[in-house]
């Protein structure tokens, strides 16, 4: 990883447009992202959030718009795993682990290494890896069940080991969608604390409804509305805005 | 964190394995004993015929295998697969073809047959070469390898996944039966390729030969077990795993899911070129009805049978309905086999969604209750770790 401080911005988006049969999903967005960032986005459902994502981390390509990660790569340019590769992190909305494996496997299979089939034909794990994995269950919590197929997690298990899976890729930005959608409060709080110590070292955007968790996260928050950004700031100053309590809040 | 070798990790890990390796050794060392060695009216003899069929079945088990690696573990449902058994299997033909000499009907030192027969002057360019053992075992490799690639390349990159690759794979298999079936083609047309002499001098009729053909089949059973076992038990095979339940989600941890498709595919489609290599010389006939969708679709309920995503299982299966369809084929019940196989097929899918594998399981472990059942596709992947 090259030192984050060269970078203006982590990631920035300018003018990208996302038209799907007609209906604009994402209209003149534009975002900067600095390094080290914890950033909150928030947005009624149909805002452009998941499709954000999804331009982001090379899932759908925007019809016009610059996307770039580290002031210059061009992300549009490239596939998923490209991306994923490059240091971009992210977490479904839906926690998706690999239920048929345990939680060890999961993280092992998310571990930050080489991708290629014969590289992971003939791998095997070494001490260095063998503790990070270590440390990342202690990290989420589940050191007790790591040899548990995932299938047997809690919905918040899951989530967390999703996390684990982002984190133990070592990305520089992490993308996380609703991290604390059906957590139970208690869950929710442990997961606003476990993103802030991730953003010590990492820049996080969260995509998140639950009000509570954004103030716990205490960061920058973005809201997002038909597809372009609305109001931007701390929680209590976007609260304040008049458009923003239309739209969103007010409801 | 030791590293021993791998079938002594196998044979001390994996119990069904080391069965399996048990039987088929007893198999090597039995069946050609009481072949060759017992009296023919002892009631110990096994007929020769009955060593050509459990080699068929055997052919058939690395089929089953060749499956189940990509539809149990990837969740890539091949209906296609029977293509590249045939390929295999007249890579195999045109060698044996070319062996015949002028021993033919017609006694063209050159010509097979049915080429004399279509009043054929010279041979085709794709058939040069095959006069030569060791390049037509390399075509027996290219010809299921290469289509496996360049098909793979093409579905997967452009992500053709589930049942519209089902669909593509059996559009496929019969796309080249119907190609095969072609006298034009130069295959044998509808007849295909038989009256086989003999395989490196060695008569195809003699007992010997057959009992080599079996140890041989056998063999490259074990070693397409072996391979299918390293892979799936190696983190790329914890890949494959994950490309099957979460495909998506496998790309966003930075994996290229259309490689591992591909590499899996390959090896597949190789495993199954070899076993229908090793088919023609015992069958004696390679035709195109090998290539008939049908096929391919029985080779997907003798997994599901064995049951998916243990390797073993699908050797069961395979070996299980084929000898019931022995059975039943020959007896009051040949009518309705087809009606009884797809009556398994449903009820298994229904009913057993782990096969019979999955049935045994859950007998073995309500008596042992300490042994903790095998969740279907999961490797065991334990080794690495303690």
């Amino acid at each position: 990883m090259i030192s984050p401080q060269k970078v203006q911005s982590i990631l920035y988006l300018n003018g990208v447009n996302k038209t799907f049969d007609g209906f604009k999903a994402i209209n003149n967005l534009s975002l900067d992202i600095r390094p080290g960032e914890l950033r909150a986005i928030i947005g009624p459902n149909g805002a452009g959030k998941s499709t954000m994502m999804d331009i982001i981390t090379g899932k759908t390509k925007p019809d016009v718009g610059e996307v770039k990660f580290r002031d210059t790569v061009d992300l549009t340019k490239y596939d998923e795993a490209e991306i994923a590769n490059m240091g971009i992190g992210r977490k479904f909305q839906k926690p998706t682990v690999i239920e048929s494996l345990t939680v060890w496997d999961n993280l092992e299979l998310a571990l930050a290494g080489n991708r290629s089939v014969f590289q992971t034909l003939f791998f095997k794990l070494d001490k260095k890896q063998y503790d990070r994995v270590e440390e990342i269950l202690l990290l989420i919590g589940l050191e007790e069940r790591r040899h548990e197929l995932s299938r047997n997690l809690s919905h918040g298990q899951k989530q967390w080991l999703e996390i684990g899976m982002l984190i133990i890729q070592d990305p520089e930005l992490l993308l996380v969608d609703e991290p604390a959608a059906g957590m139970t409060d208690y869950e929710t709080m442990e997961t606003a604390k476990l993103l802030k110590s991730i953003s010590e070292n990492h820049s996080v955007i969260v995509v998140e409804h639950d009000m509570d968790f954004i103030r716990a996260l205490d960061t920058k928050v973005t809201v997002l509305h038909e597809g372009s950004v609305l109001a931007e700031g701390t929680l209590d100053v976007v609260s304040n805005n008049p458009r923003v309590i239309e739209v969103y809040l007010g409801r | 964190m030791t590293h021993k070798p791998l079938l002594h990790r196998l044979m001390a890990s994996d119990k069904a394995s080391r069965w399996l390796f048990i039987v088929m050794f007893a198999l090597g060392i039995l069946v050609p004993f009481l072949n060759l060695v017992m009296p023919p009216d002892s009631f110990l003899h096994v007929p020769t015929y009955m060593v050509t069929l459990i080699g068929k079945y055997l052919c058939f088990a690395m089929l089953a295998l060749a499956l189940d690696l990509i539809w149990g573990y990837c969740g890539i449902l091949s209906l296609g697969h029977g293509a590249f058994f045939a390929l295999g299997g007249y890579a195999m033909g045109m060698y044996l073809m070319r062996q015949i000499g002028d021993r033919g009907v017609y006694g063209n030192p050159v010509l097979p047959d049915f080429m004399v027969f279509l009043n054929w002057q010279e041979l085709p360019w794709y058939w040069y070469g095959f006069d030569n053992f060791a390049f037509a075992m390399l075509m027996v490799l290219l010809a299921p390898g290469i289509l496996a690639f360049v098909f793979g390349w093409l579905a997967f990159r452009s992500r053709v996944t589930g049942v519209y690759l089902s669909i593509i794979t059996q559009a496929l298999t019969y796309a080249l039966m119907l190609a095969f079936f072609r006298n034009d083609m130069g295959f044998g047309g509808n007849n295909g390729l038989t009256d086989f002499k003999d395989i490196l001098g060695f008569d195809l009729q003699s007992d010997m030969t057959r009992n080599v053909l079996f140890v041989l089949t056998l063999l490259f059973l074990a070693g397409s077990y072996l391979l299918c076992y390293y892979i799936t038990r190696s983190k790329a095979g914890r890949v494959l795993v994950s490309i099957r339940d979460a495909e998506s989600r496998t790309r966003f941890i930075g994996y290229r899911v259309e490689h591992y498709k591909l590499f899996v595919f390959v090896v597949s489609a190789l495993i199954a070129g070899i076993a229908g290599a090793l088919y023609v010389p015992q069958i004696g006939i390679i035709n195109p009805s090998e290539f008939n969708p049908l096929n391919s679709i029985e080779i997907v309920i003798w997994v599901a049978i064995g049951g998916r995503g243990t390797l073993y299982g699908a050797i069961l299966g395979a070996v299980l309905v084929n000898y019931a369809k022995t059975t039943f084929t020959s007896g009051i019940f040949a009518e309705y086999w087809l009606f009884l196989l797809g009556a398994l097929f449903v009820i298994t899918t229904i009913y057993l969604p782990r096969g019979v594998i999955g049935i045994l399981d859950g007998y073995l472990s309500r008596r042992k209750p300490s042994s903790t059942a095998i969740v279907t596709g999961s490797p065991a992947g334990g080794e690495v770790k303690s």
